[in-house]
């Protein structure tokens, strides 16, 4: 039995109702995964990440259209309200903080911060969302295979993934970006200085160094999948290792495959930012968090809250993935406790 | 044991040799043409092909590698085409083994440029990994024995926001607030045990290492208290309370001698990591380590030093994983290796 490719795609992505098969949950009251649920919504900490985790999400899913709308305006220079004569600071209190400007201007340019976090945002979540999903799918399908298959190609992988995590990474970042951004303006459209190729760049590069964490979870999980009856029985019906892969093991792995991609996020999100500070990303004007914040670096001092207000939303973000991450744990692992 | 470390240490050489040629690959085979930058910026095509010569670069990647592992083997000298050696003998550059290669832009072997910046990344992660193991193990075990308390959640959240924030950010903060604006220290500028003696030494690291600390201190309390509560239950530490002896006791003789094997872990693969130079806050400091080398030749395009660099750190980390596996043997009776 041949499985679709459209239909592997969705299978996967972790699916909630993906509990194990068979009406034995019904007889048995609750599902694991409605149990989890239950765990999941009293832990107030965990409810609180999420619910603040869903507005980031959805602020970046609306900035799009606000922008189009002209609700939000990153890019449009409102030099009247910095003062020259300060070396462009904004004028008034607080980095120039009124009504039309709820988080003041940019110093120099007069562009409105709150426009450039709020857009910003989209494009920092849309670079950490597929470099997750990257590393997620790349790192999942290689540790299932490795470790069902077990032997050579075990060994192979295990190398494959030793090798990789060898490198020092933030190095080969830096050090592959001027080519690595000229390949992937070649790919893409856009050019060497378009946001394309550029947030094509960091996508690659950190799924490129974050697939063998993933892969490495994954294979210690399978270890202990590949061991039940029901693989056993797929494999005696002559079952295709596709099969097996995809519509037996997978679905028992989504647990780990959440939590892996709810602690994965908020890693990806920094990296981000560090490597704006680096130069490496998104280039201005188009805004990211980590770009705003490395612009905001020369009026430290000067402008405390355009300094502050791109590391405070990075570190909110972060804080809130990493407690849903937890929680998730803990509510999917009745075992473990906090 | 001795049979052990020797297939080790021969797994990972072979691993090193399987990275510098994927590093040549990666770097030799790409669209950017080493010897422009190499020759600098008013280059005529004549003076680009006198110097693609002059390194080498004019032959295979294949060659090229082999070229490099010989002088790791038996040292090299510079320019790499004997006639031209030949022609000027007053301008030939030794590079005794083992020979990491030649830096065009700086006019000095790779070696030497390591040496002189090693010193500081050494002294900066030896600094950082005390700070934040002292604290790390010591709020950990003070949250857990708090348990549920507001001291337990506040040291927990603390420690999560501090990891949370860009460490640029706090780099900076830290040096424009704290050290500049407010004048609490020393501007820190990196002072050798030579020159400031031992105070000005650790003085000079305190910023960067209190950086740096931020960002690893977390994932020590929460391994620190997790192990605690964990070993709080187990059968052992109920016997050594029974029998009389004091909570203090306890918890230094049988609950953290338990917490050694991960917190080993942890401690040798984040300090190999680190030594290579923290990229982000030598940057931020402006302290000549590894990490600003990198930094510098990333921009400057200095090819040799980053291969150098990439070999370096992962002899690194390939040699904390044999080391880390090695200590297992002799913190718990238990593992034995082979």
């Amino acid at each position: 039995m041949t499985v679709q490719a459209s239909n592997l795609e969705s299978e996967q992505l972790p699916d909630p109702s993906g509990a194990p098969e068979g009406d034995v949950s019904k007889l048995a009251g609750k599902s694991p995964t409605r149990l989890a649920l239950g765990r999941f919504r009293r832990d107030k900490l965990s409810m609180v990440a999420f619910v603040v985790v869903a507005l980031y999400i959805l602020a970046a899913l609306s900035a799009p259209f606000l922008v189009k709308f002209g609700v939000l305006d990153p890019t449009s220079f409102n030099q009247e309200l910095t003062d020259p004569s300060t070396g462009g600071l904004p004028i008034g209190k607080l980095g120039g903080i009124s009504w039309e400007h709820p988080l003041g201007v940019e110093p120099q340019t007069g562009r409105d911060v709150l426009s450039r976090v709020w857009y910003g945002l989209t494009f920092s979540l849309a670079i950490a969302l597929t470099a997750t999903i990257l590393a997620i799918v790349f790192g999942a399908v290689l540790g299932i295979i490795a470790g069902f298959s077990g032997g050579w190609v075990d060994a192979t992988i295990g190398r494959a993934i030793d090798l990789t995590l060898s490198f020092p990474s933030t190095l080969m970042l830096l050090a592959l970006s001027s080519i690595g951004i000229q390949l992937m303006a070649d790919i893409l459209p856009g050019t060497f200085s378009d946001p394309l190729p550029n947030g094509a760049y960091v996508v690659f590069v950190l799924a490129l160094f974050g697939w063998p964490g993933v892969a490495r979870i994954i294979r210690g999980q399978v270890l202990s999948v590949r061991e039940r009856e029901f693989v056993d029985a797929a494999v005696l019906l002559g079952a295709s290792r596709r099969r097996i892969y995809f519509k037996e093991i997978l679905p028992n792995l989504w647990a780990p495959i959440l939590v892996v991609f709810t602690l994965t996020m908020p890693a990806y999100i920094s990296a981000e930012a560090a490597l704006s500070y680096l130069n490496v990303g998104i280039k201005p004007p188009t805004p990211t968090l980590g770009n705003v914040l490395r612009s905001s670096i020369n009026y430290s001092s000067a402008d405390f809250i355009f300094f502050f207000t791109p590391a405070f939303l990075i570190m909110i973000i972060v804080v809130s993935f990493n407690l849903l991450g937890d929680g998730l744990r803990d509510a999917l692992d009745p075992k473990t406790h906090r | 044991m001795y049979a052990y470390v020797v297939r080790r240490l021969f797994v990972g050489v072979i691993m090193l040799i399987a990275m510098s040629l994927v590093t040549f690959v990666l770097f030799f085979a790409s669209p950017i043409d080493p010897a422009r930058y190499a020759c600098g910026k008013n280059c005529s095509p004549e003076l680009r092909e006198q110097t693609r010569n002059a390194l080498g670069y004019d032959k295979p990647v294949i060659v090229q590698w082999t070229d490099f592992l010989k002088g790791i083997v038996q040292g090299r000298d510079y320019p790499d085409d004997p006639e031209l050696r030949a022609a000027a003998p007053e301008l030939v550059t030794h590079c005794p083994a083992p020979c990491f290669g030649y830096s065009v832009v700086n006019t000095k072997t790779v070696n030497e440029e390591i040496k002189e910046a090693f010193p500081v990344s050494l002294s900066i992660s030896v600094a950082a990994v005390v700070l934040w193991l002292f604290f790390g193990v010591l709020l950990g075990v003070m949250a857990a024995i708090r348990r549920g308390t507001i001291v337990d959640r506040g040291i927990v959240a603390a420690a999560l926001v501090l990891y949370a924030f860009p460490s640029f950010f706090i780099g900076l903060f830290l040096l424009k607030f704290i050290a500049i604006k407010w004048e609490l220290v020393d501007v820190p500028v990196y002072t050798t045990i030579a020159e400031g003696g031992i105070g000005g030494w650790l003085s000079s690291l305190l910023l960067p290492a209190v950086t740096l600390a931020m960002l690893y201190m977390a994932g020590y309390v929460r391994m620190t208290r997790a192990f605690v509560l964990e070993s709080m239950t187990e059968d052992y530490v109920r016997t050594a309370r029974a029998k009389g002896l004091r909570q203090n006791k306890v918890l230094v003789k049988h609950t953290m001698r338990a917490a050694l094997t991960p917190l080993v872990t942890l401690i040798g693969l984040d300090f190999a990591g680190l030594m290579g130079g923290a990229i982000i806050t030598e940057t931020v400091f402006n302290y000549n380590g590894l990490g600003k080398l990198a930094y510098d030749a990333n921009t400057t395009n200095d090819l040799p030093t980053i291969i150098g660099l990439v070999l370096l750190l992962g002899t690194f980390v390939i040699l904390a994983n044999i080391i880390v596996d090695m200590l297992y043997a002799v913190i718990d009776p238990r593992v034995r290796v082979g």
